[in-house]
């Protein structure tokens, strides 16, 4: 690792920012924790809803402005497979032929990680300091398997949780029918794909449910729920810093008694 | 004379599709066994993915020289003896195989597995023209009998469970003793077998389509697993090959590069169990073989895709990895997509063929899981060109009414991040109130897509940049 501490500034996500800020909280304090210094310039999304309904102007109006928020520093790190692929993958293609933008874009992808991506391929971190007694298992969400590679980097650092225990899914790397706009287009074939998903999360007999995309893990435990299966869901980074103690996604704010396994 | 889409419709056919029970059985077998064969054989080949990279290389290179390819192609037909037809539109080839079958005083006409016959509809031309075309692919053949169109480029009647299969053959083959043993699936394929075998010994001409063309040598190649297509290719008086621009490859030898990946993205196979060169009509000195040698070599739009954002689509070999691993796919299967061309290829090639305006939710209706680019042997970008789509659709003003009002609202927070910030702290601070008792939300006003089938969790309260700047402003 480099002397100096990196300066990161923390693409938190529109989704964790308005639904469970929790998260973002994790994930400052594992960069923190590896050395960084973290901070958090003014944002709003990353375009991708835009990038997807076909709309370039929106997303790349958007991209430029995130381009500009997020000049100054070192990295750019997100708790999302899926908004930092947009990020990382597509912004550069907005800007293709633009001889002004596109150094600006490919430089923005090649500083730009998704968070476990970036903790263990570019910190080198290779543990944690953190525990959680119970039986997890991982959905691998799409965008950060296919396009940016997150497979083994979660799994390796909720591997020295002490307490955890990792018990794989049926087809962990099938999507589980979120798709971002899909899920209302398309809600009855999103329904259908969640509901193979939920099925394979629960035969595992894993009390908690991890995934690293916030979307994804609301469809799975909004399905979960309302089919009245108990397995708690949360973000990869709520377990890897330790910061277990909010309620699970969806799970009402003053639990009786926090149910562990 | 083409088949009528209903792509328009793909909401409700998906819907009905969802709902049929017989079908949702159906489709297991796409999910679970291709994709296990696949894997299987694709880890027992070390230089898979440099395979597929070759593979992508060859299509790039014949489409980039498409017209001298086609001409060479058509030189070498000729000179074996055969006849290049090419056909501009749809109802140009079928103007072609109905000439030649009118010609040679045609009563019926074998056919073997050809997605260019259902794309331009050969079979119910050629009845309306009292030629009677006869499906000898068991799968084609049972779609056939049900008045269907395949749900799948390689497994046509992938959607019917084995008891619709022998129900059907029970309605259909009459003559034969109603108290026959169809429990064995192999017992089912001996019957067509017995049944189709008059028909190839009678039929006058045989269609069939084709896997590849080849410059270098004039040869058409189809792979097969059941040799219906020989028979339907060497007993008739002509043989009539129905092919698009886009199979063409310059050599033998790419074709030997191309097959490596095709059989084994498609069934998990090493090779297909049959796979047959022709070469032009029977020749003085050959024992057997068709006297006549035609090929329809199919445009439809393609032509019009070569340069387009659309180009690598032309590069597809038909293999069907991309709907055997489609999780859309595997929930409403093929006849959902409404046309010829179901899953993620179809998504891409259908609005091309048959126009955005009709096919339009084909590549919306995608979560964009990247698992189709992921086992594609060209590796075609087909996320990426269901989106170029997507952007066609919202230029053109075809995107939803409700759609694109509520992108321009999203967009106006997204693209003020003061706004979106002071907005949205508000308003997630109000539904915190309201749903952090019971921690989500079992309806919600304009998410009904959602909470129809899912609960929605209640947010946290205070946005993470306000709390994240009210700790900053405290720690100074």
């Amino acid at each position: 690792m480099a002397d100096q501490p990196r300066r990161v500034g923390l693409f938190v996500t529109c989704l964790v920012d308005l639904i469970r800020p929790s998260i973002g909280f994790a994930a400052a304090k594992l960069l923190a924790d590896a050395g960084c210094t973290v901070e958090v310039p003014r944002q709003a999304c990353c375009g991708q809803p835009a990038f997807n309904s076909g709309d370039r102007a929106t997303a790349r109006a958007i991209a430029e402005q995130v381009i500009d928020a997020f000049a100054s520093y070192d990295y750019v790190v997100a708790p999302s497979g899926s908004c930092a692929g947009m990020l990382k993958a597509h912004y550069p293609e907005l800007f293709h032929g633009d001889p002004n933008w596109l150094p600006r874009a490919d430089a923005f992808a090649a500083k730009t990680f998704e968070l476990t991506s970036f903790l263990v391929d570019v910190l080198g971190v290779t543990r944690v300091d953190a525990d959680l007694e119970a039986t997890a298992t991982y959905h691998d969400a799409c965008s950060g398997l296919r396009e940016l590679s997150v497979r083994v980097q979660p799994r390796r650092l909720l591997g020295t949780v002490r307490g955890l225990t990792l018990e794989e899914m049926r087809d962990s790397d099938v999507c589980c029918g979120f798709g971002g706009t899909f899920c209302v287009k398309y809600p009855d074939i999103s329904n259908a794909i969640v509901e193979k998903k939920a099925a394979n999360a629960a035969a595992t007999g894993a009390g908690l449910l991890l995934a690293g995309d916030l979307g994804c893990l609301m469809n799975m435990a909004g399905k979960l729920q309302r089919d009245g299966k108990a397995i708690e869901v949360r973000h990869v980074a709520e377990v890897l810093a330790g910061m277990t103690s909010e309620p699970a996604i969806g799970a009402p704010a003053h639990p009786q008694t926090e149910p562990r396994r | 004379m083409t088949h009528v889409a209903t792509s328009p419709r793909f909401k409700e056919n998906a819907k009905a599709a969802l709902a049929d029970r017989e079908l949702q059985n159906a489709l297991k077998f796409v999910e679970v066994n291709f994709i296990a064969r696949r894997r299987e054989v694709v880890d027992r080949l070390p230089e898979f993915d440099a395979l597929r990279d070759a593979a992508r290389d060859i299509k790039n290179h014949t489409l980039a020289h498409l017209d001298l390819y086609l001409e060479a192609y058509e030189a070498r037909v000729t000179a074996a003896g055969g006849q290049v037809h090419y056909a501009a539109t749809a109802e140009d080839a079928r103007q072609v195989v109905l000439g030649i079958c009118r010609r040679l005083g045609a009563k019926t006409v074998t056919k073997g597995k050809s997605m260019i016959g259902e794309e331009i509809a050969i079979n119910d031309f050629l009845e309306a023209n009292s030629v009677q075309p006869i499906e000898t692919d068991l799968g084609e053949y049972i779609v056939q009998l049900r008045g269907e169109i395949p749900s799948h480029i390689i497994a046509p009647a992938v959607h019917l469970t084995k008891a619709q299969v022998e129900a059907e053959f029970r309605r259909v083959h009459t003559h034969l003793p109603a108290d026959r043993n169809l429990v064995e699936p192999t017992t089912l394929l001996t019957e067509a077998r017995g049944v189709l075998r008059e028909k190839f010994l009678a039929a006058d001409v045989g269609i069939t389509g084709a896997n590849f063309l080849v410059a270098e040598t004039g040869t058409s190649i189809i792979v097969t697993n059941e040799g219906n297509g020989d028979l339907t290719q060497t007993l008739p008086k002509a043989h009539i090959v129905l092919a698009s621009i886009e199979k063409m490859v310059p050599t033998l030898e790419d074709v030997a590069t191309l097959l490596r990946v095709l059989a084994r993205s498609a069934t998990g196979q090493d090779m297909s169990v049959y796979t047959t060169l022709s070469t032009g009509p029977r020749r003085a000195d050959d024992p057997d073989g068709p006297g006549e040698y035609h090929v329809v070599i199919l445009d439809n739009g393609r032509s019009a895709m070569v340069g387009s954002a659309f180009q690598d689509m032309l590069r597809c070999i038909r293999c069907g990895a991309c709907m055997n691993h489609c999780p859309v796919y595997h929930a409403v299967g093929g006849h959902a997509y409404g046309w010829v061309y179901p899953g993620p290829m179809g998504a891409v090639l259908t609005p091309s063929l048959i126009g955005v305006d009709k096919a339009g939710h084909l590549p919306n209706a995608s979560t964009f899981c990247g698992r189709c680019e992921e086992v594609c042997p060209v590796r075609i970008p087909l996320p990426r060109m269901m989106r170029a789509w997507r952007e066609r659709e919202f230029e053109r003003h075809l995107s939803p009414a409700t759609v694109r009002s509520g992108l321009a609202f999203w967009a106006a927070f997204a693209r003020r991040p003061r706004l979106y910030g002071a907005a949205t702290g508000i308003a997630m601070r109000l539904l915190a109130l309201i749903g952090r008792g019971k921690g989500r939300f079992s309806w919600l006003p304009l998410a009904s897509g959602w909470t129809r089938f899912r609960d929605f969790p209640s947010p946290q309260g205070a946005t993470f940049q306000q709390q994240w700047r009210a700790r900053r402003r405290s720690s100074e």
